[in-house]
């Protein structure tokens, strides 16, 4: 196997064709392919989506100027857009780590483990639980933002990865053997079995199931961390959507490095390849499987953690919907394929939140309609590439 | 085995019944009861509980009358568990008891409509102290009533308020698909454009948690107030958000609001928020001191919402039972009863003058805005109460445009 093969420009969507020499030895520093690539990966999808999507609404508003009476939808959008690209931004980043656990483990067992938006909701809850616990030994207040966040997302992903593995090693590894849907229908019932023993838990603790984050009445997560101007008005970027952003990036690099550049992630990418050659080659295939559990659950987990300190509210049945779309987003992007769950989730999260955007000026659509489109362009792409925008499981190209 | 035990089971309250039945006709007492259906366990039994414990203290305080005639008023309470099938099974049990005259209950819509076809059937009447769906009453059933106001009266009673009081221009509303609250959003919309506030989007969302791009629209369109067609624990979700995203507007919603964990989800965001409910809390009620009184003293704790009004309902159904038995110098029949309490007219009670209309809805309901003023959930009975409204029931402001037709009859 050569160096090359890999490399992520696999993909193809970015690939800056330089054949100079320099540039080829410094595409293969370590400091390229495991920080300058994948952020410039994470930046051209971004930009492209965010730059796609206005483009898109603009032609919207040059064909109906004027929606409804008195509404001009140019003013409208130019006084929503930056709300709507960074909501768009953070929901997406959202999706995309619920999305890379469901691509992981469909690459290395070929199944869906729909168990796993009840991770992601395991993650807010826990979050809610550690928030709550270090609130009641003395004030949050006295907390640096910063390690807050990072101590409340570190354990909470470390929760739900364990739980992840647990799941496997109880519902999924018996059953490795036995026809696909089996292991199916037991993640729709180690869903519904999380669901209500988290409500069960929550109820018998504190007896209500709403679990609201003791965060919320922090003035850093309150107040607005800068509030951009453009022309009259002023847009609020959250905190929180900042939080959401950064850590994605760095925990989307660290994944980056783990996968292509250890000899762990060489040994998960072998058995997603192959995995009775990979298991006769020496490659644990036991410890490659959980370890690919613990990494897409701890994901789930984090997401949930940092849509919790968002949205400051979460209940034992918040996962459904963002589970979902997050799924969708991983067969959008190409599930099976990493750098497709990224590119999915963010096209997904910011198609939502266009629409929701600019609906509203349609009454005869409304809203409600956003999340029928966005399965619809999820449908029209799929008649056209059935494996998704980058194609299912590059690996196995090679 | 089950079967036997059930059969075991159904003989011993048989018997208990007969025996009770004897009883009381021994002391040269007929026994008259009265049935109280309301959910007395799960989540909702805070309400359900109150409503038994208001009727309990009404037979306890108003049965002089009828002792007076002879009779011996008991009370039975059903749980409903907040479920259709249990009322109406509980329904055919109250029907079978031919002592049983009168019904207090529901709490919940969904519960009391397939009941009430029950007792309808028997002739049995039902009078709710807290049933808010138009189909309650609209379906003119002789025996069906209820004390409290209606949603379609409830929304735009918000509007009202809203464009009157607070002086709105614009409005954007929002509801949750339910037919709660797309009902009471459609209802307090209709008002709003009739009273010439703009209403700047009126959209559904299932969205229970993540409401960011929903709130971009109304940041850029900058509407006085934000209605919210929904329960508390989506609404106060989307205020918080909304609040932290720069939303300086204000805030209103239906009845779906009142409660403790509004505060609990919203926190600092959701105080100076606006609602409209059919039933305050019983402190605002000018007649009421006594019977929080007596109610704290009996039960060792205030009344919730609705004990007032099942206290009202209980009362009017034991006058309407002296009136019939008064007539009928005897036990009345089910279908005497039912008429006595139709015909009640400006009956006094805890929560104003009540006089039902031809389906049953009081005349002139009573209808509030309250404003919340707690952050946390310990604090919500400190809202205050901003205005009270009497609202006439359709039927009845139809007759009252009938008359006024009638009296100009140039027009």
């Amino acid at each position: 196997m050569s160096t090359d093969t890999l490399m992520p420009e696999r993909s193809g969507l970015l690939s800056p064709i330089t054949s100079s020499p320099t540039w080829i030895r410094f595409s293969h520093t370590a400091l390229y392919r495991y920080v300058i690539f994948p952020l410039g990966q994470i930046f051209v999808f971004v930009v492209g989506a965010a730059l796609l999507l206005t483009v898109i609404s603009y032609v919207i508003a040059f064909l109906f100027p004027e929606p409804r009476e008195n509404i001009n939808l140019v003013t409208q959008l130019n006084r929503q857009l930056p709300g709507m690209i960074i909501s768009g931004i953070s929901i997406g980043f959202v999706y995309a780590m619920i999305a890379l656990g469901y691509t992981l483990v469909y690459g290395v067992l070929k199944f869906i483990n729909f168990a796993h938006s009840e991770i992601f909701m395991v993650g807010s809850v826990s979050a809610f639980a550690i928030l709550s616990f270090i609130g009641s030994l003395g004030g949050l207040e006295g907390w640096n933002p910063i390690l807050l966040v990072v101590v409340t997302v570190a354990l909470s992903a470390v929760l739900s990865g364990l739980l992840a593995v647990g799941i496997e090693r109880v519902a999924y590894k018996p059953l490795r053997r036995a026809p696909r849907l089996v292991p199916l229908i037991t993640a729709i019932g180690i869903s519904y079995i999380l669901q209500d023993v988290v409500r069960a838990i929550a109820s018998l603790t504190i007896n209500d199931f709403n679990l609201t984050y003791p965060t919320r009445d922090l003035d850093w997560i309150r107040n607005p961390i800068l509030t951009l101007t453009f022309g009259e008005y002023d847009v609020r970027v959250r905190t929180t959507s900042v939080i959401i952003i950064i850590a994605a990036i760095i925990m989307l690099l660290a994944l980056n490095y783990f996968v292509n550049g250890t000899k762990s992630g060489r040994g998960i990418r072998a058995i997603s390849m192959d995995q009775t050659t990979a298991g006769l080659m020496g490659i644990p295939v036991n410890l490659m499987i959980s370890l690919t559990f613990f990494i897409g659950g701890a994901f789930g987990g984090a997401a949930g953690a940092l849509f919790g300190l968002n949205v400051g509210n979460v209940t034992p049945y918040i996962g459904f919907f963002p589970g979902l779309k997050a799924f969708t987003a991983a067969v959008l992007g190409g599930i099976g394929n990493i750098t497709g769950a990224l590119l999915g989730g963010i096209l997904i999260g910011m198609i939502e939140s266009f629409l929701n955007g600019i609906l509203v000026y349609f009454p005869a659509v409304g809203i409600r309609y956003t999340d029928i489109i966005t399965f619809g362009i999820l449908i029209a792409v799929l008649i056209f590439r059935p494996s998704g925008l980058l194609g299912e499981r590059v690996d196995e190209k090679v | 085995m089950k079967l036997k035990k059930l059969v075991t089971l159904g003989g011993l309250v048989a018997l208990i019944g007969a025996m009770s039945v004897s009883f009381a006709a021994a002391d040269g007492h007929t026994v008259i009861r009265i049935a109280s259906q309301s959910p007395l366990s799960g989540g909702q039994s805070v309400l359900g509980i109150s409503i038994r414990n208001g009727v309990e203290l009404a037979i306890s305080q108003l049965s002089g009358p009828l002792e007076d005639l002879g009779y011996t008023v008991e009370f039975v309470p059903f749980d409903d568990q907040a479920t259709p099938e249990v009322g109406v099974s509980n329904a055919q049990t109250i029907v079978a008891d031919p002592s049983i005259l009168a019904v207090i209950g529901h709490l919940n819509s969904g519960v009391a409509i397939p009941s009430s076809e029950v007792y309808n059937d028997n002739d049995l009447v039902m009078i709710s102290p807290a049933n808010t769906n138009p189909a309650v009453t609209d379906r003119g059933l002789p025996t069906v009533n209820r004390v409290c106001g209606r949603d379609d009266l409830q929304g735009p009673t918000g509007a009202v308020f809203a464009s009157q009081e607070l002086g709105i221009s614009s409005v954007y509303i929002l509801h949750d698909t339910t037919a709660y609250g797309q009902g009471v959003a459609e209802y307090f919309q209709e008002q709003a454009v009739a009273d010439g506030v703009t209403v700047l989007g009126f959209e559904g969302t299932e969205e229970e948690s993540n409401f960011e791009g929903i709130i971009q629209p109304i940041l850029a369109l900058a509407p006085d107030l934000v209605y919210f067609g929904g329960i508390y624990n989506q609404t106060a979700v989307f205020i918080s958000q909304a609040r932290a995203a720069g939303y300086e507007g204000l805030f209103m919603g239906p009845d779906g609001f009142d409660s403790s964990e509004f505060a609990g989800i919203a926190g600092e965001s959701g105080v100076g928020t606006y609602y409209t409910t059919v039933a305050g809390p019983a402190s605002i009620y000018p007649n009421a001191a006594q019977f929080i009184e007596d109610y704290t003293e009996a039960f060792g704790e205030p009344p919730q919402p609705f004990a007032a009004q099942a206290y009202d309902a209980t009362a009017i159904a034991l006058a309407g039972i002296a009136q019939a038995a008064e007539a009928a110098g005897a036990m009345p029949a089910r279908a005497d009863v039912a008429a006595a309490v139709r015909a009640t007219e400006g009956f006094e009670g805890l929560t104003g003058s009540i006089t039902f209309d031809i389906n049953g809805d009081p005349e002139i309901g009573l209808y509030y805005v309250q404003q919340v003023n707690a952050a946390t959930g310990e604090e919500w009975s400190s809202n205050t109460l901003i205005s009270t409204l009497e609202i006439p029931s359709p039927v009845h402001a139809a007759e009252m445009m009938a008359m006024e037709v009638e009296a100009t009859p140039g027009s």
